[in-house]
């Protein structure tokens, strides 16, 4: 019994050596962050700051002020649209499936695992010769059309856990197909839409290839910002500190309060249930 | 009755297509069609003048631009860059996967706190690549962070050049790698050709077989035939400069194979557990002999989700050692440079094409087995 507990305790050290581990990189970003940055130097970058100072916060925040907003529109906007688009879509290939529909999903999904290198060049002509080039519009459009598969694919799912008697009976109450959409899907779909928001939001507000290739300075995305404010021979390490911390924190709050929903998502392509 | 049921489905069908025809449009054209926009611009000049102009001057020029990216004079990076993402692809892997099922492993034992330490070990999939660069550039930096943390031991710090060391270890002639990529391949396909004429599957086994003997073929004999491709011995290897970034990106996914482990382990019926402990297997048989080889499939899931994002390692290359550090390139960096900087649309273009090549050789298979396996 001794032993055992032992064997426990030693566990259990080892396990909170492990967090510490992945915890580093967080408390490094947060120590030099709140460091005046005259007391920031190579050799003492793992000490705890003598006196907290929150100012690289605020100026920060003033250079990023732009970008946090940008990428604020556009995850709101385009994480809307390409939810209500998943939706509709996975009440067809769920519930409503066709001869021929399993190959059409198949091929939507592809989409999904392409390096977007592929079509940057001609999705780069199109949005310059639609007038989109430079402009948030342009990333709108973008993540809402490249989120077709992974939307599609995460409603589809949750729709096929609804089981298919909710249909019958709603049929045998004469409901039609989009009286069954509108009356019995979609009241189900709460969960749904959280973690297909979710998903899209933090997709979005991390993307960071079509934010520099497609958008001018007045239209960057938060990343965009973030990498210019480190980029370079950056002296003062505390100004980029604050700028990750803060383009993580929205990420991070939607980790830890609704995590259970994120991971749903991120499982959802990999793991059947 | 039986009509209006059959006219109810008809035109059910019909709102189905309607619905989802938008979305095939859209995906048709800016999946479908720009990926053979982008292979026919690959076969084009586009970019050797003027290359922004509204107009652009093109040629259909066939193959010219892939042969120069392997045996051009000026594209050594980029040959450096298809060694590194090879590199960067095996490590992320082989790193990712044991880390996350280790501690998928440790959590799986009825641990308190459980939730707390998944979070702490998934956190890091959540933030951006942008975000893990920045930190771990600092993280990084030659004479702080991590080389520092000897000192603590009481040891000298250490002078490692993360990011911008230039040695290079496993050096090989670029001419040979054909045949070190064959021979791993050879030795695989032996394996299942043996394998499948066991279990009595003959055409495959022949099939793996001819194969083998096309590979061994090329090692022993054609390789010495086939005149070089480029008239001088240029080495590349694995550059240690980018561990670093390695390292940032287990970092960032472990967690996110621990928790597709954990989801499988968790999957096993206890009673299967319960079994085995009575057969007198210790915890170490139970999850080598039972465990593992039963979320075997979401080890392949796994592995196309990351072999697909070691290729997309494009945003953390670029935050944590900057898209100029010729140490730790990558075809997608230098596709960007070249498309985005130089205006040579034509040459990126062929970059993106073999970047796309490189992405279908593992999710064509996987697509068409999960389509497979959805129809049942």
């Amino acid at each position: 019994m001794k032993t055992q507990n032992v064997k426990r305790i030693i566990f259990y050290i080892f396990l909170v050596l492990l967090i510490g581990i992945y915890l580093v990189p967080m408390y490094m970003a947060l120590i030099t962050s709140l460091k005046e940055p005259s007391k920031i130097n190579l050799l003492t970058s793992w000490s705890f700051p003598a006196k907290l100072n929150f100012g690289s916060y605020s100026r920060a925040f003033k250079l990023l002020k732009t970008d946090v907003s940008n990428s604020l529109i556009l995850a709101i906007s385009a994480t809307v649209l390409s939810s209500f688009i998943g939706s509709i879509n996975g009440y067809v290939f769920s519930k409503n499936k066709f001869r021929g529909s399993e190959i059409v999903f198949t091929l939507l999904l592809f989409g999904m695992f392409i390096p977007y290198q592929i079509i940057l060049i001609p999705l780069f002509q199109v949005l310059k010769s639609i007038g989109l080039y430079g402009s948030l519009g342009g990333l709108v459009v973008a993540h809402v059309i490249y989120g077709i598969p992974i939307v599609t694919l995460l409603f589809r799912n949750f729709y096929d856990q609804i089981p298919g008697s909710i249909m019958e009976s709603g049929r045998l109450d004469g409901a039609g197909y989009f009286g069954l959409y509108t009356r019995l899907i979609l009241p189900l779909s709460i969960p749904g839409f959280v973690v297909v928001g979710i998903w899209q939001f933090t997709q979005i507000w991390n993307e960071f290839l079509w934010g520099i290739t497609l958008t001018k300075p007045s239209a960057n995305p938060i990343t965009v910002g973030l990498s210019q404010l480190a980029g370079g021979q950056a002296v003062s390490w505390n100004i980029p500190m604050a700028g990750a911390f803060l383009a993580a924190l929205p990420v991070l709050l939607i980790y830890i309060f609704l995590g259970k929903y994120f991971i749903k998502g991120l499982l959802s392509g990999s793991v059947k249930e | 009755m039986a009509a209006t049921i059959s006219k109810t489905r008809q035109r059910d069908k019909l709102t189905s297509i309607f619905i989802i025809l938008p979305s095939i449009i859209l995906v048709g054209i800016f999946i479908y069609g720009f990926i053979g926009t982008t292979i026919y611009t690959s076969l084009t000049d586009w970019g050797k003048s003027a290359g922004l102009a509204l107009n652009p001057v093109k040629h259909f020029i066939g193959l010219g631009n892939y042969k120069d990216l392997f045996t051009g004079f000026i594209h050594s990076r980029f040959r450096q860059d298809v060694t590194n993402t090879i590199f960067y692809s095996l490590f992320l892997l082989a790193g990712t996967l044991a880390l996350g099922l280790f501690l998928a492993i440790l959590l799986d034992r009825a641990v308190k706190y459980e939730g707390l330490f998944r979070t702490i070990f998934l956190y890091p999939m959540s933030l951006s690549f942008i975000v893990t660069g920045t930190i771990w550039r600092w993280l990084l930096s030659p004479n702080g962070g991590i080389n520092l943390i000897p000192t603590a031991f009481g040891l000298p710090k250490s002078n490692f050049l993360w990011i911008s060391s230039r040695t290079s270890i496993l050096t090989f002639n670029w001419q040979n790698l054909p045949t070190i990529l064959f021979i791993p391949l050879g030795l695989l396909t032996l394996f299942l050709t043996f394998r499948n004429i066991r279990k009595n599957k003959m055409t495959r086994g022949i099939v793996y077989g001819i194969i083998t003997l096309l590979l061994l073929l090329y090692i022993t004999v054609l390789r010495n035939i086939i005149p070089p491709i480029l008239p001088f011995k240029e080495k590349h290897g694995l550059n240690l400069a980018t561990l670093g970034i390695i390292m940032a990106g287990i970092w960032q996914y472990s967690g996110y194979t621990m928790a597709l482990y954990l989801a499988g382990l968790r999957g096993l019926s206890e009673s299967m557990k319960e079994a085995a402990r009575l057969d007198g297997a210790n915890e170490f048989q139970y999850y080598w002999k039972i465990a593992i080889p039963n979320v075997k499939p979401i080890t392949l899931s796994a592995v196309i989700i990351l072999a697909h994002i070691s290729l997309k390692l494009f945003d953390l290359i670029y935050a944590l050692a900057g898209a100029d550090n010729i140490n730790t390139g990558h075809p997608a960096i230098n596709m960007y440079l070249t498309t985005f900087r130089a205006n040579q649309f034509a040459s990126g273009a062929s970059m993106a094409v073999i970047l796309f090549v490189l992405a279908a050789l593992f999710i064509i298979p996987y697509m068409i087995h999960s389509h497979r396996e959805r129809k049942y």
